[in-house]
């Protein structure tokens, strides 16, 4: 997966996408790769996940290797005109509302100086990796299937033949991959399984990989399963409270708590892998109690990524 | 194992929300239950209150669809069987609808409606950049949620719509959707761009922009804008008449939201970020809703007391309980695994509890939802979780 330039990261809130494409770019950086992180929207959370100050568009390098930027559209146009020479740009007006109108005239502009920024840093050797924290599963078709929208309704100029490269660039499996983060309960295997195939049909980007973020640790082997049934006979758990205090059925019942939750979770870990196409590994990720999010648990999730791709963290 | 009924009690109910408003919104970011929230109030509306309740899903994703466990919903209405309640053990007193917003359906209807006569209808139906617009890009469900919403609740069909929306963010722009719409048909840059294609005549103050843009997107593309654009100004009063009836029902009293929202840090602070929105635009917070709560044993001083009691004194233990010499070592390891882990969890209570205390009381109604292993799969598991509710 790490071959690739240009990752796309996303997956159903609340799965732990954020994180995932934080701990990726750590991973990359690691392996002495010079890696760009960007934030799609402003919402700032991969600044709290680095524990740093808000990011801005220019990039800025939170650790060796490792760069990070928050995308904002209307400095990414800015930077498109520069890049053209168009000469008339201080006079055509505030290019604000110039924007304004481009963005809500033909909505796909926005999404394509989203990727047409992340893929000008690839094109342009600036990074050897560069990794989006992107728009959830509902939307991030949009996003990555844009050049190919702004290329039907564009048909001659600059633009045409800008959409053109960036296209090549994103359909072409070994560059661009996508990477899907989920959780292993219903909905977002439900989600994640009709990504899978929306990626393909609409978008023509390839899957790099899945993450199943949060699996539950196997709490005990059979035999060990048979002497926990035992210890929730009445008898056994009136011993137990005896010798550990009026406090024991309560361990016990979340211990139950325990085994129902991984229970739910492995049946939709199974419906997953046989929705994955062959040659895409799922990368598995344990849940971390950790109290706090941060560099820390960040490190970890990297750890279990690096574990899983089989590279030294 | 259910959880403890004492461990959810909420401040006050749901149901006095839902019998005084006609539409309720609910709004929070992605992955924190927010369909389920939703299909969950409108179906004990459906089940305690007389009268018809649509749910209305305008999530790009199908998830209305799979938590009420019906194979299609389009945008027609379709009503869930009374059997499916039956089955569940209730009986409904009124009637459940369920509707999930096709976008591109819906601007093609609107269109079809507002334009003056059919060939104007059939050239924008055409015009490559309508297509594009309607059918791919993520804003333009925006508008058209709102719009149906409006659409159907004057309809007078429905005595409660209970509406589903797009991640926090998205909701804001879904707030604000009718409004641009509106500001964006009177905009003078609009008339400024299509008035060249109007007269052919170039003014000096509109050159340079045409140059650029000629350069940079193509005059055939520039052209397909005009063309879209000047079609679509023969819609323009009807557009921004609708466009401010949509905003006016949002702020109407009859009118309330509901901000979803899990105990985690991340959508607590979108949670807080939407009722500060909601306040500044003076539209009704009629509850917050936490899902996925833990149940509150885990939190239980004499359960941590005994927790680590197993932990430290496993091997002692398992001799006092008289277990066999063949299984005390894995006994052993019994007690140790399920110290452990309790720990584990109760220190994801605990945060979740330090959450919930620095969330404050930003609603009158707060309801707190346990955490379900199962899912939410069928009418039977919403009624479920709603009697927990009501």
């Amino acid at each position: 997966m790490l071959d690739r330039r240009l990752l796309f990261v996303t997956g159903k809130g609340g799965v732990g996408k954020t994180s995932v494409a934080a701990a990726l770019a750590l991973v990359g950086a690691a392996q002495g790769k010079r890696t760009l992180l960007c934030e799609n929207d402003a919402k700032g959370d991969l600044a709290r996940a680095f524990e740093t100050g808000p990011l801005e568009y220019k990039p800025r390098e939170l650790l060796p290797n490792l760069s990070a930027m928050t995308m904002d559209t209307e400095q990414s146009l800015k930077e498109y005109l520069r890049e053209l020479r168009i000469p008339l740009v201080g006079r055509i007006g505030p290019i604000a509302r110039v924007f304004d109108f481009v963005a809500h005239a033909a909505p796909g502009v926005r999404e394509i100086l989203t990727v047409g920024k992340l893929a000008f840093e690839v094109r342009e050797n600036h990074y050897d990796l560069v990794v989006v924290d992107s728009p959830a599963t509902g939307h991030v078709v949009g996003q990555l299937a844009s050049p190919e929208a702004i290329r039907e309704v564009v048909h001659v100029g600059v633009v045409r033949s800008q959409v053109q490269w960036i296209l090549e660039m994103l359909q072409d499996p070994a560059t661009t991959g996508a990477v899907i983060v989920t959780t292993p309960e219903e909905m977002p295997v439900n989600e994640t399984i009709e990504l899978i195939e929306r990626l393909d049909v609409e978008a023509h980007v390839g899957l790099a990989a899945v993450v199943v973020n949060q699996l539950l640790p196997e709490l005990f082997t059979s035999r060990e399963e048979a002497l926990f049934d035992r210890l929730r006979k009445p008898a056994m758990t009136k011993r137990l409270t005896q010798l550990a205090g009026p406090g024991a059925p309560a361990v016990l019942d979340a211990a139950s708590l325990a085994i129902t939750r991984r229970r739910s979770r492995v049946e939709h870990v199974e419906r997953l892998l046989q929705a994955i196409p062959d040659g895409v590994e799922p990368l598995f990720v344990p849940f971390v109690f950790a109290r706090r999010r941060g560099v820390r648990s960040l490190r970890q999730l990297a750890d279990a990524i690096s574990a899983e791709l089989g590279v030294e963290p | 194992m259910s959880p403890r009924a004492t461990d959810y009690a909420s401040s006050a109910g749901i149901e006095s929300l839902l019998s005084a408003k006609e539409i309720v919104i609910a709004c929070g970011s992605g992955g924190v239950g927010k369909t389920t929230t939703v299909a969950t109030a409108a179906a004990m509306a459906a089940v305690h209150l007389e009268g018809r309740v649509l749910a209305l899903t305008v999530d790009p994703a199908r998830r209305l669809a799979n938590a009420l466990g019906l194979q299609q919903v389009g945008n027609t209405e379709t009503r869930v069987d009374k059997q499916a309640f039956a089955d569940a053990g209730v009986t409904a007193r009124g009637e459940l609808w369920v509707a999930m917003l096709d976008t591109k359906a819906s601007w093609d209807e609107l269109v079809r409606e507002h334009a003056p006569d059919r060939r104007t209808a059939d050239a924008i139906l055409a015009n490559p950049l309508y297509r594009n617009i309607t059918a791919k890009f993520v804003h333009s469900h925006d508008y058209i949620a709102m719009e149906r919403l409006h659409d159907i609740h004057s309809s007078g069909r429905y005595d409660l719509i209970v509406v589903d929306t797009p991640p926090t963010r998205n909701a804001i722009d879904f707030l604000d959707a009718p409004s641009r719409m509106a500001d964006f048909f009177s905009s003078r840059l609009l008339r400024w761009l299509i008035a060249p294609y109007r007269s052919r005549l170039l003014t000096v103050a509109s050159k340079p922009f045409y140059s650029v843009a000629d350069r940079v997107l193509g005059a055939q593309f520039l052209q397909d804008i005009a063309d879209f654009f000047i079609l679509f100004q023969t819609m323009y009063d009807g557009f921004v008449e609708r466009a401010k009836a949509v905003t006016r029902t949002l702020q109407d009293d009859r009118t309330s939201f509901l901000v979803v929202t899990t105990l985690d840090p991340d959508p607590v602070r979108e949670a807080e970020f939407f009722i500060a929105e909601l306040r500044r635009r003076q539209y009704h917070l009629g509850a917050v809703v936490f899902n996925r709560v833990l149940p509150a044993y885990l939190r239980d001083r004499d359960a941590r007391v005994a927790a680590e009691r197993l932990r430290d004194e496993a091997d002692d233990l398992a001799v006092s309980m008289k277990i066999g010499e063949r299984d005390r070592a894995a006994f052993a390891d019994v007690l140790r695994e399920i110290a452990e882990s309790f720990l584990g969890y109760r220190a994801l209570a605990t945060r979740q509890a330090e959450q919930l205390a620095e969330f404050g009381s930003a609603s009158e109604v707060t309801l707190l939802v346990p955490a379900l292993e199962e899912g939410v799969t069928s009418i039977a598991d919403i009624v479920e979780l709603g009697q927990r509710l009501w």
